[in-house]
Formats: structure tokens, sequence, C-alpha cells
């Protein structure tokens, strides 16, 4: 029998695509995205000693996203914007008739993803791609559950508008 | 519940977050209501878009050896401060006297037979994930995995598809553990991969039930109609336990 994996494999390989999904929609392209999962396992590795249990995938996205934002500050201070929740708390979807998303390709839907400011994304892609719970995502961007919930609902009206503008709706 | 009441549970509504009551109100609000219900059906169809498209990036098979240079580079460092540590050790029992050497001699307390199994079955989980061996025979069809166990196992696991409660059965794979060969069945609830390890359940060889989190992942061994299970996952342990209580049915 070959000797137990070290933690940090443990820890981070498994969750490598999810850290790297995460990074890549947050910096917007490969070389950045790979960078920045690169430092995040240097703190992951720093960290591993620390971890007490729980979810792994998690903790780590938890890693990866800090160092995403601390890079987006330094590199794109423009697209990092802070939002109170009070702004959040006015969402009214709009009540038009259902719309034909099945029309929308991969190709606009990246551009409707790329078009909002980064915690929206996040929490899109955390939960339509990662398939996270409100609660794994609220761990994982540290705020309450309801502001998960806002995030979410702002960024998919958001992005319905969008995709009515393209005409795909 | 009127409107403005269901609006800002939409959202959480078709994320299946919401608890039993709450969602059957807003179902039997949708029901009568059709300008909610078009926002619901917006939001399903929004939904179906993303996760249909193939929008997630996986990493590039360059970081990942890069990360695995990482973890060995900083494996070495850590390693040669024990060795360091080992000499130091090593020269203080030298000097000490008989029973101390024999104390250091002496297996360190702790580590039980369980134990050692549970970082075994970490480790097989692990393995199965990282190098894309996670099943030697896929199939979500009971029928196809049970029969391709058989002539490769000295006993016949029971396998069943629990779909039905979220858990469906992705394939099953020859593992080893304990000391034996066992079967180990993969299932799938959302993005979570669980093994379930097999065997034989004999005497002094059965499991002691138990529930524990090692690393990040939770286990639960459980004992049910003559086989030990060992249940792994990273997805919580409630959910697991589903799981357990299915197969041990």
């Amino acid at each position: 029998m070959s000797a137990t994996p070290a933690p940090f494999e443990e820890l981070v390989l498994p969750n490598l695509d999810a850290a790297y999904n995460l990074a890549r929609w947050l910096a917007g392209n490969d070389h950045d995205a790979e960078d920045i999962v690169q430092e995040a396992c240097m703190r992951a590795f720093r960290f591993a000693a620390g971890f007490r249990g729980g979810n792994s995938r998690s903790w780590l996205l938890a890693i990866v996203r800090n160092t995403a934002f601390t890079w987006l500050k330094k590199n794109r201070p423009q697209a990092v914007v802070s939002i109170s929740d009070d702004e959040l708390a006015e969402i009214e979807d709009t009540k038009e008739s259902p719309v034909a998303f099945d029309k929308a390709d991969a190709g606009v839907l990246r551009a409707a993803l790329e078009s909002l400011p980064p915690e929206f994304r996040e929490a899109i892609v955390l939960r339509e791609l990662e398939e996270l719970s409100y609660k794994e995502i609220a761990e994982i961007a540290d705020v309450p559950i309801g502001t998960v919930m806002s995030r979410i609902a702002r960024a998919r009206r958001e992005l319905q508008n969008y995709l009515r503008q393209k005409g795909t709706a | 519940m009127n409107c403005a009441e269901i609006h800002p549970l939409l959202h959480a509504y078709v994320d299946g977050e919401l608890d039993l009551v709450r969602n059957l109100d807003v179902e039997q609000h949708l029901k009568t209501c059709s300008g909610c219900a078009a926002n619901a059906k917006n939001l399903r169809l929004l939904r179906a878009a993303l996760q249909k498209n193939d929008l997630a990036y996986r990493a590039p098979a360059s970081l990942r050896q890069h990360v695995r240079q990482i973890a060995g580079e900083r494996r070495e460092k850590s390693g040669a401060n024990e060795n360091n540590l080992l000499r130091l050790w090593q020269w203080i029992a030298a000097g000490a006297t008989a029973v101390a050497v024999l104390a250091i001699c002496l297996r360190p307390a702790g580590i039980s037979p369980q134990d050692e199994l549970m970082n075994e079955v970490v480790a097989s989980h692990v393995r199965s994930l990282m190098a894309d061996h996670l099943t030697d025979v896929v199939s979500s069809d009971q029928h196809t995995v049970k029969p391709w166990f058989d002539g490769k196992l000295d006993f016949a696991p029971d396998v069943k598809d629990f779909a039905a409660d979220g858990f469906s059965l992705v394939g099953g794979r020859l593992d080893y553990l304990n000391g034996r060969t066992v079967a180990a069945l993969v299932y799938r609830h959302n993005k979570h991969f669980i093994n379930v390890f097999v065997w034989p359940a004999t005497g002094t060889n059965t499991v002691t039930e138990e529930n524990t989190n090692r690393h990040g992942y939770n286990i639960i061994a459980r004992e049910a109609g003559g086989f030990n299970y060992y249940l792994v996952s990273d997805m919580d342990e409630n959910g697991l336990g589903q799981l357990a209580d299915d197969l041990g049915k």
C-alpha cells in the first residue's frame, strides 16, 4: 500500500478544475488565471496544515477568490466597484414574455457573463457552472446568504437584459 | 401569498433553496398567477442555457503539473526539516536510558487499525479522482455493473442505483483496501462523487460503525447485510448519511 497522499494534494488537486474555472472567469484570460491559481495554491499550501475539516472545495475556492479579487483590485481597479446591499434590495424582474434562451449560443452567453461586475459573475459561475448551494457560495465569498441571493437575482436580471438586447431573445 | 411576497422568493425557488412550506406556497401561487409563472419560466430557461453550453473552463495540464511540482518541492523542504529533527532525537536517545530508547522505538500511540483504514479510504478516493480512473466499468445500469464484478472478486456486492434519491450510479472498479481486493461503487450527487467501498464483513473484520472527517472528506463506515461499507466524499455528512441508509436497506 502506498503512503497516504499529503493533505495538500487531497485538498487541492481534485478541486483544481473548479479553482481554475473561477479564476478564469474573474481574470478574463488564461495567462492571468493560471498565475492566480498558482499563487492561490502557494497560499493554500501554507494554510493546509490549519485546515480543520469541512468542504475542501469551498476552502480552496475561498482562497482562489480572495487571490483573484486582490489581483483585480491591483490590475483592474475599474472593474471592482463595491456595491452596497441596499442598492440590491430593489430588484424587479421584468415581466416580459418568456424568451428563447435556447437560441443563445456559448459565445453570446460568455459575452453576457463577462459583462457582469465580478461579484455577480462570481455568484453565477459558482451557482450555475459549479452547481454550489447558496450556503457554499456564502462561505466562499464570505458574505451572508441573503447577499448571495441578491447577487444571483441581480446577475440573472442583467443577463436576461443583455440577451434581449443582443436579439437572442 | 401575493405577487409582492412571492417575488423575492422566486430565485431561491428555481434554485431549490426554499424550505418545504415556502416551496409549496410558491408552487400554489404559480398555478394561479401567469405573470409570476412567466418569470419563473424565464429563470429556468436562463439557467438551462447557462448549464448546457459547457461554459466552465478546465485547468490546463500544464497548470496541474505545476501545482504538483509546487507540492513536491514544498514537501521536500518540510521533509528535510523532519530529518533534522529525527537526527536530534536519535542523538538524545543514544545518551538516554534504555527505557527512553524503548519508548522512542514504540509505535506512536493513537493510530488504530481503523484509523489507518480511514486514511487508506481517503487515499483511494483521492487517487480515483486524480488519475482519471474513477471507474473501470462505466454504467448507470446496476445490471451491467453487478455482473462486471463476477470472477474478479470472491464475493458478489449488492449493486443498486439510487437515482430517485439523487444518487446516480456512475460505475464500479476494483480497489485494494485493508489488505484485500474490494469493490468500489461510484455514485454521483450533483457535482460530488462518492466512492463506496464494499467487502464482506467476517468476524473480526467487521467495521466499527462511525462517521468521521479526514482532510475535508466525510467518511461513513457501516455494516449491512454481511458487508462492510465505507462511503467517502466531499459532500456533506447528512447527504452522505442518506446514501448510507439507502445502501443499508
